[in-house]
């Protein structure tokens, strides 16, 4: 069998994250637009630790990795936040029905 | 690494239920169902971490992902989708356009991960990161480790105003 090395979780990465540009550009739910960024930031988080372990000696990839995961949850709580408000206003979470810039 | 290592077979076994996760997350006519297949992902993911020697980030997804923001989703989605009206989720490109802008980003990148000549290091045996990871955050990465928590704070304070507005003001 072959060695798994650095291809084999990239490709994963490249998977996950065709999977969340799917996501986004199909859903008209703001909240699967918002699951699709996770998956998009999740591929990258894959990524900057293949990279971690078999082309750098260094922690690099793992600091970077978690300031991710920092910025992923402010996002999903501030873009949670809007798309509530936005529900409250129209009534809806359709982001095609959403396009009114002011009341 | 010896002949009959279990790593091959674990790996695959993440790497299908991150994938097959992810496809149902994107293909799923059902928010809710989405949400459910977002946390195989966000956990074979997890895995993968722990296979790639990254076992901090490991705990932080899990965490983070599938306790903080994978609960959010799912309280956002109970609030705001109306009881009975399963289908909520609808296509705003269409799915054929979709695909064949998928096909041309895949191709794309997979060539890439074919081609390039990535720079490789030997590997090391895994030990723990958690130890030089804090070490890292409190001097060489410090700025941004600072900007950080202000960064939390303010998507904290944002969150509350966004969602307390309509309350105080009483519009709409």
């Amino acid at each position: 069998m072959m060695e798994i090395g650095l291809n084999h979780f990239l490709v994963v990465g490249a998977l996950v994250f065709l999977a969340g540009l799917f996501c986004v550009l199909t859903r008209r739910n703001a909240i699967g637009i918002l699951m699709g960024v996770e998956l998009i930031l999740n591929s990258a988080n894959i990524n900057y630790l293949a990279f971690a372990r078999y082309s750098s000696v260094s922690y690099d990839g793992q600091i970077f990795a978690v300031f991710v995961i920092m910025l992923a949850a402010a996002e999903a709580a501030v873009g949670l936040a809007i798309v509530l408000g936005i529900y409250q206003m129209f009534h809806t979470i359709d982001v095609d029905a959403t396009d009114t810039l002011r009341l | 690494m010896n002949e009959f290592s279990l790593f091959p077979a674990v790996f695959y076994f993440l790497a299908a239920m991150t994938v097959v996760s992810a496809v149902g997350v994107a293909l799923s006519n059902n928010i809710f169902y989405s949400a459910i297949a977002l946390m195989g992902t966000l956990l074979g993911a997890a895995g993968l971490y722990v296979m790639l020697a990254a076992d901090f980030l490991a705990v932080v997804q899990i965490f983070v992902y599938v306790g903080g923001i994978l609960v959010l989703t799912l309280f956002a989605i109970n609030l705001t989708s109306r009881i009975g009206d399963v289908t909520v989720s609808n296509r705003s490109l269409g799915r054929f356009p979709a695909f064949v802008l998928l096909a041309l980003v895949g191709v794309g990148m997979m060539r890439a991960i074919g081609t390039a000549n990535w720079h490789r290091v030997e590997v090391v045996e895994p030990v723990p990161t958690i130890n030089r990871i804090g070490e890292a955050f409190l001097t060489t990465h410090i700025l941004p480790f600072e900007l950080a928590s202000l960064v939390l704070l303010a998507a904290l304070v944002g969150a509350v105003v966004l969602s307390r507005k309509e309350l105080r003001e009483g519009r709409g």
